[in-house]
């Protein structure tokens, strides 16, 4: 299996799959509208696109664990259709998720040849039977796997390569891969390509879904650009630069207008951090944050933004790294200690870890600040926290008709003003605010815009976590972007674009190559005093 | 109370309003409707035997709620946090050989001595406490261990002999004597109505009680708020393991004895009251008024059938399937809650 084979074979003009006016709704959001894409024979085809462009929608809809509303797919001209993933599996399209599909107690060939195992004797399975295919399997793909290895033992990288080997078991003949390098080193990348390049045939093709810009320019034969669930353009990947695949991701106009202009560098600092690494992602993640600031932290998925916020507030450990609030070195262990320091955070997912969906609006509101602000030796002043939560209805805007009201009700952005609402009511001067407008609908979004805008302007300093470039671009004075756990860059008002944003996001690391290797060069409890080598 | 007007409102989803108001009606619906079936079961033993409305029968039927309810008092803390205590019954047993211990064995003043079992009760539930919340172990498994250990300890701390109180006649006083003389009301049950006001107003006025929801109803989220609920958790088991050691004392003051053997079981008859005051299993919902009528549904049951000649085995079989029905129908009430 050598890059050899896959030269001679050149991809035909002819379609093998294509996707032909596909859209999908979701309550809510129209994932794909109109959506056209061509896989021909024997090339390797890159999707790309921002995060909620409608990859994995797409994804979704091929393999067949959701339906389309409208359009069709053609598998060779002819029409294709799957209920379910294993219809689409049989007809010769394999998906490789992000997410592994493996059961990690069983071995690579229990794995390999789940819920078609060889029998004997009707319920008895064929142990034998079972490792010799598997060894054929792996021989034959030309892998290094022992069929008997249980899999959760593997690295990530074999485990992929488990994944990988079922996907062709089915005689696939479109194979798609989302994000398929995010947990690999550079060595594993290579054998990965070899591996796609060794697959690819005049009969079969690979839509091969990624952010890495290097690797396309590697792998891929043609780029095709996708953006708000619609199709923008392919691209010939020899004749393209990087610059250009990027500005068709981010095409679309924003609304500068509401951006703060005011570069605040004369506050003081309220915040700093430096050289903060945590055990799995984040490595020498070093900022600052001043007073009445809105600090944006931008990057793709998995890029460590949530993970900063949490290690921040003492929900994750640290194992390097020193936090400076108002100019002293304070330890956070948890996030009792943050909202002592005036820390609040508010979680992307609010229902799971901001609010109490079955208590009311005035308990919610009340929660961080019961034990000071509320109670007298013990007993819960109730007239006090009505007070401050019907003051906070007012002050923030929370649409409800009584405080008495249970969250569960509220509408999402309502349901995000009162966590707002109890961080105020504890009187935080730092606010982490992950996702502020997930999942809330767009009329609301401008109101927590302004929300946010105006904490700022009384002097709370903010940071905002945002997955939407032009949410972050709107609302901070300055940008950190992240890729892989660190941090690639930092962006004044004048140079955030979502190009210049892009593309620091994108920057795959060039070293280390490997978790070890970065561990190796970050010693527990020999922190920070390294800025400036990455 | 309304603080805006309705143009504002109407922005909020169309359900709010009417959910609102159906949610606070549906639980005061749910205490409503365990109490109606003490009420209808009391009602059909009234009609049985006429002994049963009989003021000395209802004193009975408070009397022998007493242990039970204590334990479940406390359990309902551990439950509403989304945990589980098993260790009560035995721990229950051992605090009263304990209580022997110190006031028998020992010859501490009989105060001091009560005083002593309540909080080795406190140290009992401490001690699980700790093993759940700084550990992690999961609450069923922590409390089983303890639950074994009391139940061992208990064995070897008294020899495997029951201690009695017999040189001490003021212990079995705190159980069968009446405060005022003449009057009917034993003090085992003006203690019970005691803890009963303690645990509501804790419950329902202090910040234990609220971070206790709070805790049931969303751990993450109570912690990502800035609270520290490790803390908080071994002091609400800490609070159950109080209640125990006073359970401890007033079974053992009730029979004048400390019984190392008896205890086992309690726990189950306590969670099982817990359950049929409403109380979920799953967190973050409960009452302490639920609690004491799900414990006197037991006992006049209990009581009923016993006055009805109806043997003790039978009554375990209808205690269960009180408890099936009980939680069914809350269950059928939420569901048809649920889908509106």
């Amino acid at each position: 299996m050598s890059a050899a084979v896959s030269e001679q074979t050149a991809p035909s003009s002819t379609a093998l799959l294509t996707v032909d006016g596909v859209s999908k709704a979701f309550p809510g959001v129209q994932a794909l509208s109109d959506m056209h894409l061509e896989l021909r024979h024997g090339e390797v085809l890159a999707v790309v696109g921002e995060n909620g462009a409608g990859k994995s929608t797409l994804m979704k809809l091929l393999s067949g664990i959701n339906q389309a509303d409208s359009g069709h797919f053609l598998l060779d001209g002819v029409p294709f259709h799957a209920d379910n993933p294993k219809e689409a599996m049989e007809q010769g399209i394999s998906i490789i998720h992000q997410e592994f599909n493996l059961v990690p107690d069983l071995t690579v060939a229990q794995n390999l040849f789940l819920g078609r195992e060889p029998r004997s004797r009707g319920w008895f399975t064929a142990d034998r039977d079972l490792n010799r295919q598997a060894a054929d399997l792996i021989d034959r793909l030309g892998l290094v796997l022992d069929p008997r290895a249980v899999v959760g033992t593997l690295t990530v990288a074999k485990q992929q390569m488990v994944e990988i080997a079922r996907a062709l078991s089915y005689d696939a003949r479109v194979l798609i891969m989302d994000e398929p390098t995010a947990a690999l080193n550079d060595a594993e990348v290579e054998v990965l390509h070899d591996l796609i390049r060794g697959f690819v045939s005049p009969r079969t093709g690979v839509i091969y879904i990624s952010h890495r810009m290097d690797e396309l320019k590697r792998i891929s034969n043609r780029i095709t650009v996708i953006r708000d669930g619609a199709y923008i353009d392919t691209l010939d990947t020899e004749s393209t630069t990087m610059p250009q695949v990027i500005s068709r991701m981010v095409g679309r106009a924003i609304d500068t207008s509401a951006r703060p202009e005011n570069v605040r560098a004369d506050r003081p600092v309220v915040l700093s951090v430096e050289g903060l690494s945590t055990k799995h992602l984040l490595r020498d993640v070093s900022f600052e944050l001043r007073q009445g600031e809105i600090l944006g932290f931008a990057g793709l998925m998995g890029a460590g933004r949530t993970e900063v916020a949490r290690a921040l507030v003492g929900a994750d450990p640290i194992t390097a790294g020193r936090i400076t609030v108002d100019g002293k070195e304070v330890r956070i262990p948890n996030a009792a200690k943050a909202a002592e320091l005036g820390i609040g955070y508010l979680s992307e997912d609010r229902k799971h870890f901001g609010l109490l969906l079955d208590q009311t609006v005035s308990s919610n509101i009340a929660l961080s600040s019961l034990g000071d602000k509320f109670s007298r030796q013990g007993f819960v002043d109730d007239r006090a926290i009505r007070r401050e939560a019907e003051r906070a209805v007012t002050r923030l805007g929370i649409k409800t008709p009584s405080v008495e009201q249970e969250v569960k009700n509220l509408s999402g952005g309502n349901q995000q003003k009162v966590v707002v609402g109890r961080w105020l009511a504890k009187d935080c001067d730092v606010l982490i605010v992950d996702e502020p407008t997930r999942g809330i609908d767009v009329g609301a979004k401008d109101e927590i815009y302004r929300l946010l805008n105006d904490l700022a302007a009384q002097g709370k300093s903010i940071i905002v976590i945002s997955s939407e470039l032009p949410e972050v671009l709107r609302l901070a004075h300055r940008v950190v972007v992240m890729s892989e756990g660190r941090v690639t860059g930092e962006l004044g008002p004048d140079e955030a674009t979502q190009e210049s944003v892009m593309e620091l996001a994108t920057q795959r690391r060039s070293a280390p190559a490997t978790v070890a290797e970065a561990e190796a060069e970050h010693p527990e409890g020999s922190p920070h005093d390294e800025r400036g080598r990455a | 109370m309304t603080t805006h007007d309705t143009s504002e409102t109407t922005t909020t989803t169309a359900a709010a309003p009417a959910s609102g108001v159906g949610s606070t009606l549906r639980s005061r619906l749910q205490q409503l409707l365990a109490f109606a079936s003490l009420i209808v079961i009391a009602a059909f033993f009234a009609v049985a035997n006429p002994v049963f409305l009989t003021y000395g029968n209802i004193i009975n039927v408070l009397f022998s709620t007493v242990v039970i309810g204590l334990l479940a008092l406390g359990t309902t803390f551990v439950i509403i946090t989304g945990g589980i205590d098993l260790s009560i019954g035995t721990g229950m047993a051992l605090c009263a050989v304990m209580a022997g211990t110190f006031i028998v064995t020992w010859g501490i003043p009989l105060p001091l001595g009560v005083l002593l079992a309540v909080l080795f009760g406190g140290f009992l539930g401490f001690v699980n406490g700790f093993n759940v919340a700084k550990l992690g172990l999961p609450p069923f498994i922590a409390t089983l261990a303890t639950m074994l250990m009391a139940q061992g300890l208990a064995l070897v701390i008294s020899h495997s002999a029951p201690i009695y109180f017999s040189d001490t006649p003021g212990y079995l006083k705190l159980s069968t004597g009446n405060l005022i003389p003449g009057v009917n009301f034993p003090n085992a049950v003006l203690v019970l109505v005691l803890a009963v006001v303690v645990a509501a107003i804790l419950l329902n006025r202090t910040v234990l009680g609220r971070y206790t929801f709070a805790i049931g109803s969303n751990e993450e989220a109570t912690a990502l708020s800035g609270i520290n609920v490790r803390r908080w958790k071994i002091v609400i088991y800490t609070l159950a393991g109080l209640f125990t050691g006073l359970a401890g004392v007033m079974i053992s003051a009730r029979l004048g004895s400390a019984q190392p053997a008896t205890g086992a079981g309690y726990e189950l008859q306590a969670i099982a009251a817990v359950v049929i005051g409403g109380t979920s299993l799953a967190g973050g919902k409960g009452s302490i008024i639920g609690t004491v009528i799900g414990a006197l549904i037991i006992s006049v049951l209990n009581n009923g059938l016993q006055l009805m000649s109806i043997p003790q085995e039978w009554q375990n079989v209808i205690l269960g399937a009180v408890i099936l029905v009980a939680v069914y129908a809350d269950m059928v009430r939420k569901r048809a809650a649920s889908t509106t």
